[in-house]
C-alpha cells in the first residue's frame, strides 16, 4: 500500500537555485546583448514613433498686434492674433498645423491690408520665447516692434511643437501621400506573384527533372543576392529606357513606374522565393508520388493533389518573404519608379528632400503595418513547415523523362537568361565610355573619385563595414543564441531576447535608418558621439539583418546534444570553455554561414543606411544611389558590378575558408 | 628702433598664435561638388596653412536635413557652400553666427545678406538652364525651345524632364523663380501646362540634364554648369537660357553659431570673400559674387548673366512649405492618376 | 574533488550521515502539472538504485532535481551531509551519463575523457594515466585517439561512463544509458556497468523504463508512477511482494481477477472463492486479486485424481499454447471464473511431464500466498 500523499503543493515560494558563476555570467551576457538590442531597436523605434506624434502648429495666441490709422498714430487698442482669426477665420485650421519648417504671415488677418498703405502695425510676442521672424530675421521677445505696410506683409510666424494626431490627419488628407500606401500594396502584390510563380517552377525544375547543368542554374538564381537592390533598375533603364537596347518591347510604355519597379522587384527577390520553395519541395515525400503513379493519377492532378499542398507552407512563406521584401524595398524604385510613389520613397523624399522628419516619421509608421502583419503571417507559417518537416521521410528521386527535363532546361535557361542579362547588360553599361553616342570601351566609369558618392573611399568604406559587420554581428548574434538556448529558468530575461532578436525582421530598413537618427543624433543622448561614425553603420547593419543571423545560430544549437551544458556542469567545468571547445567548433560552419550573410547584406543596403551615412563613412551601395541620382548611371553600374565582384570573391572565399575548416577541425565528421 | 621692437614682437607673437592655431581644425559643411573640395581647401591652405578643413559633404538636401537635424548640437563650425535658401532657413532658426568678413563690401551686393551684421555671404550662383540633346532633337525632329514657355507647346509632350522641388534644391529654384517671373497665378497656370509635357519628375537637379546628355530625353531642365559639364565631356547637347529670364540660387557661406573655433571660422569665412577664393569659384561657375572676376567658362551660354532674375531668397524662403505642399498637390497625385 | 588518480573501493569506514542521498517531501511543479509529489528517499553509501517507472513518471525529473539541472519546487535534498537542494550542478558532486551518451563529438575520445581533469589540478602525465587507467577500465584501451563518430553506440556509452566517473564523483547518475542500444548490447553493457560499480563502489542511480535492466542491475529499485514513489524494495521484494496494483502490473506478467472480499483472508473470484493473502479489507469490498503466470501450479488433467481436493483449485481448459522458447505461454479458461481468462507460464519440462496440450482439461491450484489482493481502482471496469 502506497502511503497517501497529499494533493496539494505546499504552500511557500518555489525554491531558485543558488545562482552558481556560470548562471551569473550568462545572465550577464543576455542581459548584455538584450540591452545592446533596446538601445539599437527598441529606444529608437521609440524615438521615432514619438517623432510621429510630435505636431507643429502655429500658435497665433503668442501674437499680439496694434494698428495704426492711415496717418500712423496708434489708438493703443491691442488685438490678439488668435482672437482676429477667430473673428475672421481667415486663417483656417488646416493651416494652423503645419511641419517643423512652416511659415505663417499675417496679412489675412488684415482683409484690407495693402503693402502700399500708410498704415502702420505693432507686433509683440507674449512671452519671452515667442519668436517671429520679419523677412529672414529673428525676433524674440515681448517688446513691441513698430513696423510699415511693406514689412508687415514680410512678418511670418515659425511653428511650436505639440504632441497630437495632426500629421497622421496631415498624412491622410494629403492623396499624393497615402495614395503610396496602394501603390505599395499593388506593386508588392504583382511583384509577389509573378516572383513566386517563376520561383516556384525554376524550383519545381530542379527538384523534379533530370536536366543537365542543375548546379549552374542554382548558381545563377542565387547571384541576385549579391548586388544592391536598385542594380536591376540602372540594367532595365539601358535594357527599356528610351534609349534602351530592348526599348521596342515596352511598345511605347515607359520602364520608368509600375513595370520597371515589378521587374526589378522580380530580380532581386528571386533568391529569396527560390531558397524557401526549394525547402519546401525537398521535403515532400516520395511515397506519395508512388501512390499517386499506382493511383493511375494524371500528371496534372498529381500536381494539384500532391505537390502543391505538400509545397503550401513553403509557398506562403515566400509570398510573405517577398511581400516583405518589396513593400520596404527603397533603392529600385528609387531608380526606376519614377513618378510612381511608394512608401519607402516617400520617407526618403520627406526626410532628404523636404526635411519633414515628423512625416518621414509617419509614412514609417504606415509601412511598418502591411511589413509586421507579413511577418507574422510568415512566422506562423514557418512553425507549421517545420511540423511537416520532421513528419516527413522518403526523399523523392526524379526519373529521366526526355520532353519534361527538355521543358525544364529551356524554362529554367530563359530565368537564367534574365538573371546574366541584367547583369552582363550592368557591366556593359558600366565599360562603354558614352552611352549611346560613343560605344568604345573604356574603364572611364571607373573613375570614381571624380564623381559624387564617395569616390573609390566609398567601395573601401563598405568593405570595410562589411568586414566588421560580419565580424561584430558573428559574436553578438552567436553569443546570444547561445545564451538565450542555454541558460537556464530566467524565463522572462530570455522571452524578451527572443521577441528582440526577432523584431528587426518586422523593421523596413528605412525606419530603422530614420529611427536611428531620431534616437542617436539627440544632443541629450549619450550615445550622440556615435552618430556619423562608421560604428553606427556597423551597429544598425548589425541590427538589422540580425533576426536572419539569430535563427542561423539558433538552428545550428539546437541541432548539437542538449545535454552537453549539463556534463560539462557535472564534470564543473565553465560554461565557456564548453562554449571555445566544443560549440563554436561543432557550429562553425554556420558560423560562417552568419558571417557571409552579413558580409553580403552590409555590401548591397541601401535602405538601413542611407540616413546614417557621413562624408567619411559614404559606402559603395549608397554610392550607387547616388551616382544614379546625380544622372551618372553608368558610374553607378560599374561600382554596382564592383559590389557583384566583391561579394561574388567574398563567397568563395567563405567557401574555401569553409571547406578548409571543415577539413581541419571538423575531421570528428568523417566516420 | 621702438618700431623694430615691436614688429619682433608682433612677429613673435604671430608666430606664438599661428603655432597654436596649428591644430584648429574646423568642420565644414558643403555641397559643393565633390571634385572642387580639394582644390578648394589647398587654396585656403596655401594662405592659412595653420587651419585644417574637416570636409562633410554631400547633396543640397542632405547638408540641409543634417544641419536642421543638429540644430541643438551643431557638428559644423563654418558652412561653406550651401544654397543661400537653405542658409536663410537656418538663419531663421537662429542657427547662424551674424558676422561681417573682411572685404565684404567689394562684393556684389545681390551676394550678401541684407542683415546688418550679415548672417551669409553668396560665394558663386548657380544658375538654371535647359539642356537640349541636339542628336535626340533632330531625331524627333523637335526644334530647340527658347523660353520656357516654349515647352509648354504639345510637340515637346513627353520630352520634358525636370527635378521634383520636393526632393531638389534646383527644381524648388525653378518653381520659385517661375512664380516671380509670371506671378503667383501665371506661375501655378504655367506649371499646369508644363505638367502636360512632363515626362517625369526626377529626385536631382543635375539628372535632368545628364538624361539629355545620354538621349534619354531630349529636353532636361536642369543648371548651367551641369550643362556645360557634360557638354564638355562630349555630350551632344545645346544649353538653352530661355529668354524669360532663369531663376538661380547661390552658393554661400556662413559661421555656425555656437562654434568652439570663432577665430579659426572667422579666418575662414574672411577668406572666402576674398578675390582669390572668387577666381578659385570661377573654374565652375561663371558667376561669383566678387565684381569683375568673372571669366567666361568653356560652354557656359554668354548671356547667362544678364538673364538672372532679381531674385527674392526671402520669398522662396517664407513661402517654401506653401509653395512644396502646393505643387505636391497639383501635380504629385496628378501624375500619378495617369499611371 | 580526486586529488589523486584512484579507483579503489571505498572502505566503508563510518560516517558521520545516515544515508548518502537523502530526499525529503521533495515536489516538482511545472506550471498547474505537479511533475513530482512529495517525494522522500534515502539511499546509502554505494548502493546502486534504478528509478523505474513508465515514461512521464517523473522518474527523470527526480534525477535531474538530484543532479541540480532542473531545480524542485519544495523539498530538500542532502547529500554526503551536506544540504544540496539548491546548489547549481557545478557546486554538486555526481557524474552523468545520459541516453544520447552527449560525448563532445569535435574531440578525441582521450579529449572526452579528460574534459573535467584538465583543470583540477592534475599534471599533464597524471591525467594521461588516468585516461588511459579508465580507458582500460570501460575495456577500450586502444580507442584513444578516435572520434565518438568512429565508435558503436556501445563503445560510446562506455566512454560517456568513463568521462562520467574520472572525477571519481561521489555520485554517479545514469539517465537510461542504455535505452538507445541494441538488445544484445544492451544486455551485455549491464553486466559491465554493475561489474564497474561494485568495483568503484560508487553510490549510483539509474532511471530506467526497463524493467528487466532495472531487475538485474539494481540493488534496490524505486518504482515510481504519476509522480508518486509506488514502492522501494529490493528486486525480489519488488518482483514476489508488490505492494500496489501498479507496481504488480507493470513488473513482469500478472493475472488480474476481479474479486469481492468474502470473509477474513478470502475472496470470490467468478464463482469461487478462494483463500488469498492481504489484510486490511472489509467483507464485500471490491478488490483485484493477483497471480503471476508462473505462480499457477499444474496438476495434470483432472483424470489424475491421486490428492484430495487442493486449496484453491479449479478446473481450467487450455485454449492456446505458445512456445515463448525457454517455457510455454497457456491461456485457461474456466467455467468457474466466468468470462476472465488465465494466463500461466509452465516450464518445457512440466509441459512434458505433464502432456499439456490445447483443449486439454487441466487442474490448477493457486497457492494462497503467491495470491495478492489488491483494492480495486475506481476509474477500472
Amino acid at each position: 500500500m502506497s502511503v497517501t500523499t497529499p494533493d496539494e503543493l505546499p504552500k511557500g515560494r518555489p525554491l531558485a537555485l543558488k545562482l552558481g558563476r556560470d548562471d551569473l555570467m550568462m545572465r550577464g551576457f543576455i542581459l548584455v546583448i538584450a540591452l545592446y538590442l533596446i538601445i539599437t531597436l527598441a529606444f529608437p523605434l521609440y524615438a521615432m514613433l514619438s517623432k510621429a506624434f510630435s505636431a507643429f502648429h502655429f500658435d497665433l495666441s503668442q501674437i499680439e498686434l496694434q494698428v495704426s490709422d492711415a496717418e500712423g498714430n496708434f489708438d493703443g487698442t491691442i488685438l490678439s492674433a488668435a482672437a482676429l482669426n477667430e473673428k475672421l477665420g481667415t486663417i483656417p485650421e488646416d493651416e494652423i498645423a503645419t511641419s517643423s519648417d512652416g511659415r505663417l504671415g499675417l496679412t489675412p488677418l488684415f482683409p484690407d491690408f495693402s503693402f502700399r498703405s500708410p498704415v502702420l502695425y505693432k507686433i509683440r510676442g507674449t512671452t519671452d520665447d515667442t519668436v517671429y521672424l520679419v523677412g529672414s530675421d529673428r525676433i524674440t521677445g515681448t517688446e513691441w516692434r513698430e513696423v510699415d505696410s511693406n514689412t508687415f506683409r514680410r512678418i511670418v510666424l515659425r511653428p511650436v511643437k505639440s504632441v497630437g494626431l495632426s500629421n497622421f490627419t496631415t498624412y491622410f488628407s494629403t492623396p499624393s501621400l497615402f495614395r503610396s500606401i496602394e501603390n505599395s500594396l499593388f506593386i508588392s502584390i504583382i511583384s509577389t506573384i509573378v516572383t513566386v510563380s517563376l520561383a516556384f517552377g525554376f524550383a519545381y525544375a530542379l527538384s523534379r527533372s533530370c536536366m543537365r547543368l542543375k548546379g549552374v542554374f542554382r548558381l545563377i538564381a542565387m547571384a541576385p543576392i549579391l548586388v544592391p537592390s536598385l542594380l536591376p533598375g540602372i540594367a532595365l533603364v539601358y535594357l527599356f529606357g528610351n534609349q534602351g537596347m530592348l526599348k521596342e518591347v515596352m511598345m511605347g510604355e515607359s520602364i520608368y513606374g509600375p513595370y520597371g519597379i515589378v521587374m526589378g522587384s522580380v530580380f532581386f527577390t528571386f533568391p529569396h522565393a527560390f531558397i524557401i520553395i526549394t525547402t519546401a519541395l525537398a521535403i515532400s515525400d516520395a511515397r506519395l508520388y508512388e501512390a499517386a503513379v499506382s493511383l493511375r493519377a494524371s500528371a496534372w492532378k498529381t500536381f494539384w493533389t500532391v505537390t502543391i499542398p505538400g509545397a503550401r507552407y513553403g509557398l506562403i512563406s515566400a509570398a510573405f518573404v517577398v511581400f516583405n521584401l518589396v513593400i520596404t524595398d527603397f533603392g529600385l524604385p528609387k531608380v526606376i519608379g519614377g513618378q510612381y510613389n511608394m512608401l519607402a520613397v516617400d520617407i526618403y523624399k520627406q526626410v532628404i528632400g523636404q526635411q519633414n522628419f515628423e512625416m518621414g516619421a509617419v509614412v514609417s509608421v504606415v509601412l511598418l503595418m502591411p511589413a509586421f502583419i507579413a511577418f507574422a503571417v510568415d512566422r506562423q507559417v514557418q512553425k507549421k513547415q517545420v511540423a511537416l518537416l520532421s513528419a516527413r521521410s522518403v526523399v523523392f528521386e526524379p526519373k529521366p523523362d526526355r520532353k519534361f527535363d527538355r521543358i525544364c532546361f529551356a524554362y529554367c535557361s530563359l530565368i537564367a537568361i534574365f538573371i546574366v542579362g541584367i547583369l552582363a547588360v550592368c557591366q556593359f553599361a558600366a565599360l562603354v565610355k558614352f552611352w549611346p553616342y560613343d560605344l568604345s570601351l573604356s574603364l572611364k566609369n571607373y573613375n570614381f573619385d571624380v564623381m559624387d558618392g564617395g569616390g573609390w573611399e566609398a567601395y573601401g568604406n563598405s568593405i570595410k563595414l562589411g568586414l566588421l559587420t560580419a565580424f561584430f554581428g558573428t559574436i553578438v548574434v552567436f553569443i546570444g543564441a547561445y545564451m538565450v538556448d542555454k541558460t537556464r529558468s530566467f524565463r522572462t530575461g530570455r522571452g524578451l531576447f527572443q521577441f528582440l532578436a526577432m523584431l528587426p525582421m518586422a523593421i523596413p530598413g528605412m525606419v530603422l535608418g530614420l529611427a536611428y537618427i531620431f534616437f542617436f543624433n539627440d544632443p541629450a543622448n549619450p550615445l550622440n558621439f556615435l552618430y556619423g561614425s562608421m560604428a553606427i553603420l556597423v551597429i544598425v547593419t548589425i541590427t538589422h539583418f540580425y533576426t536572419v543571423s539569430h535563427l542561423t545560430a539558433v538552428t545550428a544549437l539546437k541541432q548539437m546534444d542538449g545535454e552537453f551544458e549539463s556534463v560539462a556542469a557535472s564534470l564543473k567545468q565553465p560554461f565557456y570553455k564548453l562554449f571555445a571547445r566544443v560549440t563554436v567548433p561543432v557550429c562553425m560552419p554556420s558560423i560562417l554561414d552568419i558571417a557571409i550573410y552579413l558580409f553580403v547584406n552590409a555590401m548591397t543596403t541601401v535602405s538601413a543606411v542611407v540616413f546614417l551615412y557621413s562624408t567619411d563613412t559614404a559606402l559603395a551601395s549608397i554610392a550607387v544611389l547616388n551616382m544614379d541620382d546625380a544622372g551618372d548611371v553608368a558610374p553607378a553600374a560599374a561600382m554596382g558590378m564592383m559590389i557583384f565582384y566583391t561579394n561574388a570573391a567574398a563567397r568563395i572565399i567563405h567557401l574555401a575558408v569553409s571547406k578548409g575548416i571543415l577539413k581541419r577541425t571538423q575531421a570528428w565528421r568523417r566516420r | 628702433m621702438v618700431q623694430i621692437k615691436k614688429l619682433t614682437l608682433a612677429t613673435v607673437a604671430g608666430l606664438f598664435v599661428a603655432n597654436s592655431v596649428m591644430a584648429t581644425e574646423l568642420t565644414v559643411y558643403t555641397a559643393v561638388e565633390a571634385e572642387d573640395l580639394k582644390r578648394y581647401a589647398e587654396e585656403f591652405n596655401k594662405a592659412h596653412p595653420d587651419i585644417k578643413i574637416n570636409w562633410v559633404r554631400d547633396s543640397t538636401g542632405i547638408v540641409t536635413a543634417k544641419l536642421l537635424a543638429e540644430k541643438n548640437n551643431p557638428q559644423a563650425d563654418v558652412i561653406w557652400g550651401l544654397a543661400a535658401t537653405s542658409l536663410l532657413l537656418m538663419k531663421s532658426e537662429g542657427m547662424l553666427e551674424p558676422y561681417a568678413p573682411k572685404g565684404v563690401e567689394k562684393l556684389d551686393k545681390k551676394f550678401v545678406d541684407k542683415s546688418t551684421p550679415p548672417t551669409w555671404t553668396g560665394m558663386d550662383a548657380w544658375v538654371a538652364s535647359v539642356c537640349f540633346n541636339t542628336v535626340e532633337g533632330e531625331k524627333l525632329g523637335l526644334k530647340a525651345p527658347t523660353s520656357w514657355k516654349d515647352l509648354t507647346k504639345p510637340e515637346y509632350k513627353g520630352h520634358v524632364i525636370m527635378p521634383n522641388p520636393n526632393s531638389s534644391g534646383t527644381g524648388f529654384l525653378d518653381v520659385s523663380s517661375w512664380l516671380q517671373m509670371f506671378g503667383e497665378e501665371g506661375g501655378w497656370e504655367y506649371m499646369d501646362a508644363l505638367h502636360e509635357n512632363i515626362a517625369r519628375y526626377t529626385h536631382s537637379g543635375s539628372k535632368p540634364c545628364k538624361l539629355a546628355a545620354a538621349g534619354e530625353i531630349p529636353i532636361g531642365i536642369s543648371f548651367a554648369f551641369r550643362g556645360a559639364k557634360s557638354k564638355a565631356e562630349g555630350a551632344p547637347l545645346d544649353i538653352i537660357v530661355p529668354e524669360e529670364g532663369v531663376g538661380w540660387d547661390m552658393e554661400a557661406t556662413a559661421i555656425v553659431a555656437g562654434t568652439p573655433n570663432m577665430e579659426a571660422a572667422k579666418t575662414l569665412v574672411d577668406w572666402t570673400v576674398t578675390k582669390e577664393a572668387n577666381v578659385m569659384y570661377n573654374t565652375g561657375y561663371a558667376v561669383v559674387a566678387y565684381p569683375g572676376v568673372a571669366k567666361p567658362v568653356e560652354f557656359f551660354p554668354e548671356n547667362l548673366l544678364e538673364k538672372m532674375i532679381d531674385n527674392d531668397f526671402e520669398y522662396a524662403a517664407n513661402n517654401r512649405k506653401a509653395i512644396l505642399e502646393e505643387w505636391q498637390k497639383r501635380y504629385d497625385s496628378k501624375s500619378e492618376a495617369k499611371s | 574533488m580526486p586529488t589523486e588518480a584512484t579507483l579503489e573501493k571505498n572502505t566503508g569506514e563510518a560516517q558521520p550521515w545516515d544515508a548518502y542521498l537523502q530526499i525529503e517531501n521533495l515536489w516538482k511543479a511545472f506550471g498547474d502539472f505537479i511533475a513530482l509529489r512529495d517525494i522522500s528517499l534515502s539511499i546509502s553509501e554505494g548502493e546502486f538504485v534504478c528509478f523505474l517507472g513508465p515514461s512521464g513518471c517523473g522518474k527523470t525529473t527526480l534525477l535531474r532535481a538530484i543532479a541540480g539541472l532542473d531545480i524542485q519546487t519544495r523539498g530538500a535534498i542532502e547529500q554526503a551531509g551536506k544540504d544540496i537542494s539548491n546548489l547549481p550542478p557545478a557546486e554538486r558532486d555526481f557524474g552523468i551519463v545520459f541516453q544520447s551518451y552527449a560525448l563532445f563529438p569535435n574531440l578525441t575520445i582521450e579529449r572526452n575523457i579528460s574534459f573535467g581533469l584538465e583543470n583540477a589540478g592534475l599534471s599533464k602525465a597524471a591525467i594521461s594515466a588516468r585516461v588511459k587507467e579508465l580507458l582500460e577500465l570501460v575495456g577500450l584501451p586502444d580507442q584513444g585517439k578516435k572520434y565518438p563518430a568512429q565508435l558503436s553506440g556501445g563503445q560510446q556509452q562506455r566512454i560517456a561512463l568513463a568521462r562520467a566517473i574520472a572525477m571519481s564523483p561521489g555520485l554517479l547518475l545514469l539517465d537510461e544509458p542504455l535505452s538507445a542500444l541494441d538488445a544484445k548490447v544492451r544486455v551485455h553493457l549491464r553486466h559491465e556497468v554493475k561489474d564497474l560499480q561494485r568495483k568503484l563502489g560508487v553510490t549510483t542511480i539509474m532511471v530506467t523504463h526497463d524493467q528487466e535492466e532495472a531487475l538485474s542491475m539494481a540493488d534496490r529499485i524505486v518504482v515510481m508512477n504519476h509522480g508518486v514513489i509506488e514502492q522501494i524494495g529490493t528486486p525480489t521484494d519488488i518482483y514476489r511482494e508488490p505492494e500496489t496494483l501498479f507496481v504488480a502490473d507493470f513488473i513482469g506478467e500478472m493475472n488480474k481477477l476481479s474479486a469481492t472480499v468474502s470473509g477474513p483472508g478470502r475472496v470470490k473470484i467468478g464463482s469461487k472463492e478462494f483463500v488469498a493473502s492481504g489484510n486490511g479489507f472489509s467483507e464485500g469490498e471490491d478488490v483485484i486479486a493477483a497471480i503471476r503466470p508462473e505462480d499457477i501450479i499444474p496438476h495434470g488433467d483432472t483424470t489424475t485424481e491421486h490428492m484430495a481436493e487442493p486449496e484453491n483449485a479449479i478446473t481450467c481448459r487450455i485454449t492456446e499454447m505458445e512456445f515463448l522458447g525457454s517455457f510455454w505461454r497457456c491461456r485457461l479458461e474456466s467455467e468457474t471464473l466466468g468470462s476472465t481468462e488465465l494466463i500461466a507460464d509452465y516450464s518445457i519440462n512440466a509441459v512434458r511431464r505433464l502432456e499439456l496440450a490445447a483443449n486439454k482439461d487441466l487442474v490448477i491450484e493457486i497457492p494462497s500466498n503467491r495470491l495478492k489482493v489488491f483494492p480495486r481502482p475506481t476509474d477500472e471496469i
